[in-house]
């Protein structure tokens, strides 16, 4: 340890895909403002760090860990707590630490689902004796050692706590940047910190406040996919009927996706004050369904409003998409023979 | 697991004000008999139903939701119970994706008048999640949740270079 004063930075990643780690690099020229304050600490995708290094660092030696990716496994879970315990500031950086992202929707299924496909059927595997990764295994040198693979993706605040939250699939540069310059103020020169458990780096108001297309009173008669439609380049996606989750999303991205004709992911995370996103989306787009004026016939209504949900063929999917793990239920229900109910 | 034969299902019934909320009001003061497993939430209408409320009361422990409005046409607050109805039916679809079976969420429409068909309705939704058993939401995100099962040692491995 060669200490020379300056602020200790960290990044590592878990359950993620690398975009959050790039992201940082993204900020261009600033990182080199970075590299001036911080002194790196740890951050495997850039720099060769070893966890003993880490485990040798007294506690709360790392002043920010920026921690990106889900909690997946029993080694993500143990990474987590070891940087919560060598870390001054711990921020869930990226929608896979925050709230789950794209590995959590994997808690739409079982974790023996998840390893038949990606160790036995997908087109590309050749196993033919059906080889599984093991959490202990037997060689001539000694027993090997893996970790447990969850049932449930987790968010990091669901395991250790966390002081900031930083939203975005990955997070936009600018935000990125807005955050450490408060960071480094804080550091370098005594200004004060949000108030611990802030979501930093985003706006408090939807997407849509940033969209610049056109809105008027949407009325949907059906729902499209993105390769179904040529959309319209001035309105509003959702009037247009394609999901849009503009409307039940964060804002702080500058409404980047409908700006290029595709509706919004969700990727910024539920609106200040909202507790579930996916039943956010759900009311909101339920409501603008529109069936026409079909009377007061039970059925008929019943049934007119079934096709129209048609055209949203993966529900969960779509309104969960980044939130899962932080969503009421959290994942799918197993029935004892290891299928999901649905299946 | 669960032990069947004690299990008393717990069902929360969103009701209206205007109709069904009276219509649950009206089968009591007519002595009108239905099973004590359902937990009775007023709303004004029932197009103040956030799906929120559903979920909740899911992995608060409920086995089964009811929810209930005016007929259609007949709504206090225009026609707020079309988009109740909307997304029910919505929800619905989401929640089978979510291990949730539909017939843990029901949809009565009931007017005020109605207090003895309400009692018939209810019992009938109590008895199929009485069939369907105890839901339990707490025990699915512990079950799969942290330290959850090992992964199953393999009779034999080779791995070949
Ligand atoms: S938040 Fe998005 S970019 Fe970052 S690791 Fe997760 S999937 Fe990748
Ligand atoms: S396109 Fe999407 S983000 Fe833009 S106004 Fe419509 S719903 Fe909102
Ligand atoms: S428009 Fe939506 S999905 Fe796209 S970057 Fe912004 S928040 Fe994320
Ligand atoms: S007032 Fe009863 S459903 Fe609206």
């Amino acid at each position: 340890m060669n200490d020379n004063g300056k602020p200790k930075l960290a990044m590592y990643w878990c359950a993620s895909c690398g975009g959050c780690e790039i992201s940082v690099l993204n900020i261009h020229e600033h990182i080199l403002d970075v590299d001036a304050v911080f002194d790196i600490v740890f951050f495997p995708c850039i720099a060769d760090f070893k966890l003993q290094d880490v485990q040798g660092y007294p506690d709360g030696y790392i002043d920010v860990c920026l921690f990106n990716g889900a909690i997946r496994n029993s080694e993500n879970e143990e990474m987590a707590h070891l940087l919560r315990k060598k870390s001054k500031i711990l921020v869930a950086y990226g929608s896979c630490s925050y709230e789950g992202c794209i590995p959590a929707l994997s808690n739409l299924t079982s974790k023996e689902a998840t390893f038949q496909t990606v160790y036995i059927d997908n087109p590309t595997i050749d196993n033919p004796d059906g080889i599984l990764p093991q959490t202990m295994t037997k060689v001539p040198e000694g027993e090997l050692e893996l970790p447990f693979f969850y049932n449930t993706v987790k968010s990091l605040d669901q395991v250790v706590e966390v002081d900031y939250y930083l939203p975005g699939c990955p997070p936009e540069p600018p935000q990125i940047w807005a955050v450490l310059e408060v960071v480094i103020a804080a550091l370098t020169q005594g200004a004060p910190l949000p108030p611990k458990g802030s979501i930093v780096g985003a706006k408090d108001v939807a997407v849509c406040e940033e969209c610049p297309r056109e809105k008027h009173e949407k009325t949907i008669a059906r729902f499209y996919r993105p390769y179904e439609i040529n959309p319209d380049p001035d309105l509003c996606l959702l009037e247009q009927g394609i999901i849009c989750m503009g409307i039940a999303t964060r804002g702080g991205c500058g409404a980047l996706c409908p700006q290029v004709g595709m509706g919004c992911r969700g990727c910024y995370g539920p609106l200040p004050g909202v507790e579930d996103q996916g039943a956010k989306m759900l009311s909101a787009i339920a409501s603008v369904i529109d069936v026409g004026d079909v009377g007061d016939d039970e059925k008929l209504l019943e049934q007119k409003i079934e096709e129209v949900i048609a055209t949203i063929p993966d529900p969960a999917g779509t309104f969960y998409r980044f939130s899962m793990a932080h969503s009421i239920l959290q994942r799918t229900r197993i029935s004892e023979n290891g299928k999901g109910d649905s299946e | 697991m669960t032990d069947q034969t004690n299990f008393e299902p717990m069902v929360v019934g969103f009701t209206c004000n205007w109709c069904s909320y009276r219509a649950a009001d009206l089968a009591g003061m007519s002595r009108i008999k239905y099973p004590p497993n359902i937990r009775l939430i007023r709303l004004m209408c029932s197009g103040r139903l956030d799906p929120t409320f559903v979920l909740k009361a899911f992995e608060g422990g409920a086995d089964g939701v009811l929810i209930s409005g005016c007929h259609p046409g007949e709504c206090h607050y225009l026609e707020q119970n079309y988009k109740m109805l909307k997304r029910f039916l919505l929800l619905r679809k989401m929640l089978i994706q979510m291990g949730i079976e539909p017939d843990r969420l029901k949809l009565l429409w009931a007017s005020a008048a109605e207090g003895a068909r309400f009692a018939e309705e209810v019992t009938k939704m109590v008895e199929t999640v009485r069939s369907l058993g105890p839901l339990n939401w707490s025990k699915v995100v512990d079950s799969n949740g942290g330290h959850a099962t090992v992964i199953p040692v393999l009779a034999k491995e080779e791995v070949t270079a």
